[in-house]
């Protein structure tokens, strides 16, 4: 059963319209992250989930009551705030039991809900604090508390950790999915960073401009994005791009240069403009000229275990390259890299469409253009 | 406290006083004596008799008349050295003054009259605290009608304000609606209007309401100010939405939201208000004096006025019940008044 659908839901601010028709369906317990560029409309698009954004049209579902006329505080839903917004003049119980009284809970039932969710999130020793005696990473966890006590149907997490530190990024993102496993209920959880999404989530939403643009397993969406704007946004370092035209089964790029391509894996047309999008680790300093691209080194980072080259084509492209282990390259080098056809990605340069045959584990495509 | 001391005694000079600290220093103290030499003036002269204070040239510490009670004369007679002519050096009691001559007996003789000049004696004063000035106020004057006239107007009518200006600064710093810029601009339009000119429709509307010279006709005009609203609004759009946005999903109701986060954060831009509403209201005299005219109803302030009559001025007793006018301002004054700092300054970084 879906926890929480979503039928061409709209938002418009006026003439501006922010949200352009969202479909979606989150089943229960499950954890989907809603990930794109800034302005892109997932924090709105959480807000009116939330409730406290309206809906402009379309249909939201929480289980199977539609609720678009629900306030946000009948819905049942807890949200984590990027700026955590608790309540500056109570202290941490009190931030956490505020939500609780207000539901006419029993004290001592409030007494143990709170005490519980305190152990469980490491912060009953800083119960009588403040919101501005504690730590971020502190408050944080107190804003997570406040969702938790609540025991909500679904928890709604608006880049809770954008204002932490990057160790304690790492830190709390583990531990917001362990939550969730301990939990088990539905999350929803936005942010802008992609690998955010990549380590959290059992389905991602990518989002641009007010549409779904792809969702999907995190996998799945690395291995068959739909589009090129998924292929550059998921995946790091970003996905190379180089245009160039078909001519049968080959591709030809501006400077006559030509890439063999297989057809079992592709659509192809002949003389249609397409984009090859290579991931860093499937392209790799070869001899193979059917499949090569000539490139001019223009940096080397050797990081001991990994090692990235920074190309460019003569073209002009950038390409980056990710090899395991060591290379034996130095700037200036004039290189021939080799590209994995049998793991590349092929768009359609004017669509921005994939062109690949036998898609795999699109479980909703959502952005049929 | 070494440190305090240090700060307030260091100098320019490294240990000597440059001319810059001369100049601080005078500066300062012109500062004082213009700020607290009328105030001091004040409660001295609420400590005189009325004699002392019709005395020119006046003198700064209250001085009253030494007597004596003499046998064969019902009141107390004044005390007179006298400084020439037969009797010079001897300590006597004048009993009447006529025209430019006294007419005075030894302590020893009260019943043997002398007549001296007035220009042959001095009388004898000593410095002496006039308090009948104060007692007189509770005994001959309803003071303690007045303090709770002025006491329930202030109290009730800050509290009104501030429920009445917080609400409506809430809506127009939290809520968007159609209108709402053009209310605001309206507040804000209200603030240029002087009192005076609205003073008479103001009056007109009270008449009809019939709350002429009654303590609501004073408090209820005053519900709403615009600075009030204007200064609360401002303060209110420092506080962040997403805690409002938080307390919705926790539940709350709308006026929880008002009553349970944002008043208790608007609380410095609140106590600021607080402080200028008191006195405000306490040293209202205008609209009072127009709106009451039972001397029941008299606030203190009118109380002072009434003092004063066309012929005469009770000039010891306006002293003294201007000097406990002041008190309560002032002691309200000295608790909140570091809130007025913290309070403009604070002004949102939280």
């Amino acid at each position: 059963m879906a926890d929480l659908r979503l039928k061409n839901v709209t938002k418009s601010y006026g003439a501006v319209e922010v949200i352009k028709g969202v479909d979606l369906e989150v089943a229960h317990g499950e954890f989907c992250v809603f990930v794109g560029p800034s302005g892109c409309g997932k924090s709105t698009l959480l807000k009116m989930i939330s409730g406290l954004e309206s809906i402009t049209s379309g249909d939201l579902y929480i289980g199977d009551d539609q609720v678009n006329e629900v306030a946000a505080a009948e819905r049942g839903l807890a949200m984590v705030f990027q700026s955590y917004a608790l309540y500056p003049h109570m202290n941490v119980r009190q931030n956490l039991s505020f939500g609780l009284e207000n539901l006419k809970t029993p004290k001592p039932v409030i007494e143990e809900k709170i005490n519980a969710a305190a152990k469980m999130l490491q912060i009953d020793e800083l119960m009588d604090r403040r919101p501005r005696d504690l730590s971020g990473g502190q408050r944080q966890r107190v804003a997570i508390g406040r969702a938790v006590v609540r025991e909500p149907r679904i928890f709604l997490f608006d880049e809770p950790l954008s204002n932490l530190d990057a160790e304690l990024r790492v830190d709390m993102r583990s531990e917001i999915a362990q939550l969730h496993r301990q939990l088990g209920n539905t999350m929803i959880y936005v942010t802008h960073d992609q690998v955010e999404a990549m380590t959290m989530a059992d389905k991602i939403a990518v989002l641009r401009s007010g549409l779904v643009e792809q969702y999907g397993k995190p996998l799945d969406l690395f291995n068959d994005p739909a589009n090129i704007f998924v292929a550059g946004f998921i995946g790091s370092p970003k996905m190379n791009f180089i245009q160039g035209e078909l001519q049968g089964n080959r591709l030809l790029l501006k400077n006559g240069e030509s890439i063999e391509l297989p057809e079992a894996r592709f659509h192809l047309k002949d003389g249609a403009k397409v984009t090859l999008g290579i991931r860093p680790n499937d392209i790799a300093p070869g001899s193979d000229a059917t499949h090569g691209l000539n490139a001019n080194i223009k940096s080397v980072e050797q990081l001991g275990g990994d090692s990235y080259i920074y190309a460019v084509s003569d073209m002009g492209d950038n390409i980056t390259v990710h090899r395991p282990g060591q290379v034996n390259v130095s700037v200036g080098d004039k290189l021939l890299l080799e590209v994995d056809v049998d793991t590349t990605h092929l768009f359609d340069t004017e669509t921005g469409l994939t062109l690949r045959k036998n898609r795999t584990g699109n479980t909703s495509e959502a952005s049929a253009q | 406290m070494a440190k305090a001391i240090d700060f307030l005694t260091r100098t320019r000079g490294h240990g000597k006083l440059h001319w810059t600290d001369w100049f601080t220093y005078a500066y300062l103290l012109f500062g004082i004596l213009l700020m607290f030499g009328p105030v001091v003036w004040l409660v001295m002269s609420s400590f005189k008799t009325d004699a002392e204070l019709d005395r020119f040239p006046p003198r700064f510490l209250p001085y009253a008349a030494q007597t004596v009670e003499l046998e064969g004369y019902s009141k107390p007679l004044p005390l007179y050295k006298v400084v020439s002519g037969e009797l010079a050096g001897e300590t006597v009691a004048q009993v009447r003054r006529i025209g430019l001559t006294s007419q005075v007996v030894r302590l020893d003789a009260p019943d043997q009259i002398v007549k001296i000049g007035l220009k042959d004696r001095e009388p004898i004063e000593r410095i002496s605290i006039a308090t009948e000035n104060y007692t007189n106020l509770f005994s001959k004057f309803d003071f303690l009608r007045f303090f709770w006239n002025s006491t329930f107007i202030t109290v009730v009518a800050t509290v009104i304000m501030l429920i009445v200006n917080s609400m409506a600064a809430f809506a127009l710093a939290k809520y968007k609606f159609s209108g709402r810029a053009a209310v605001m601009a309206m507040v804000i339009g209200v603030l240029m209007i002087p009192q005076t000119v609205v003073l008479v429709p103001l009056f007109i509307v009270t008449k009809e309401l019939g709350m002429l010279d009654s303590l609501w006709g004073v408090i209820v005009p005053g519900a709403a100010t615009p600075t009030g609203i204007f200064l609360l609004r401002q303060y209110m759009l420092t506080i962040p939405d997403e805690i409002l946005d938080a307390a919705r999903m926790d539940k709350a109701s709308e006026w929880k939201i008002y009553w349970r986060i944002v008043l208790p954060l608007s609380a410095p831009a609140i106590a600021v208000l607080a402080i200028l509403a008191i006195m405000w209201r306490w040293n209202d005299f205008l609209w009072p004096l127009i709106a009451l005219s039972r001397s029941d109803n008299f606030t203190l302030q009118l109380a002072l006025n009434s003092f004063q009559g066309e012929m005469t001025t009770q000039w010891s007793s306006l002293l003294a019940m201007t000097v406990l006018t002041l008190l309560p301002v002032a002691l309200v004054f000295a608790f909140l008044q570091k809130y007025i700092a913290t309070g403009i300054a604070s002004t949102g970084g939280k």
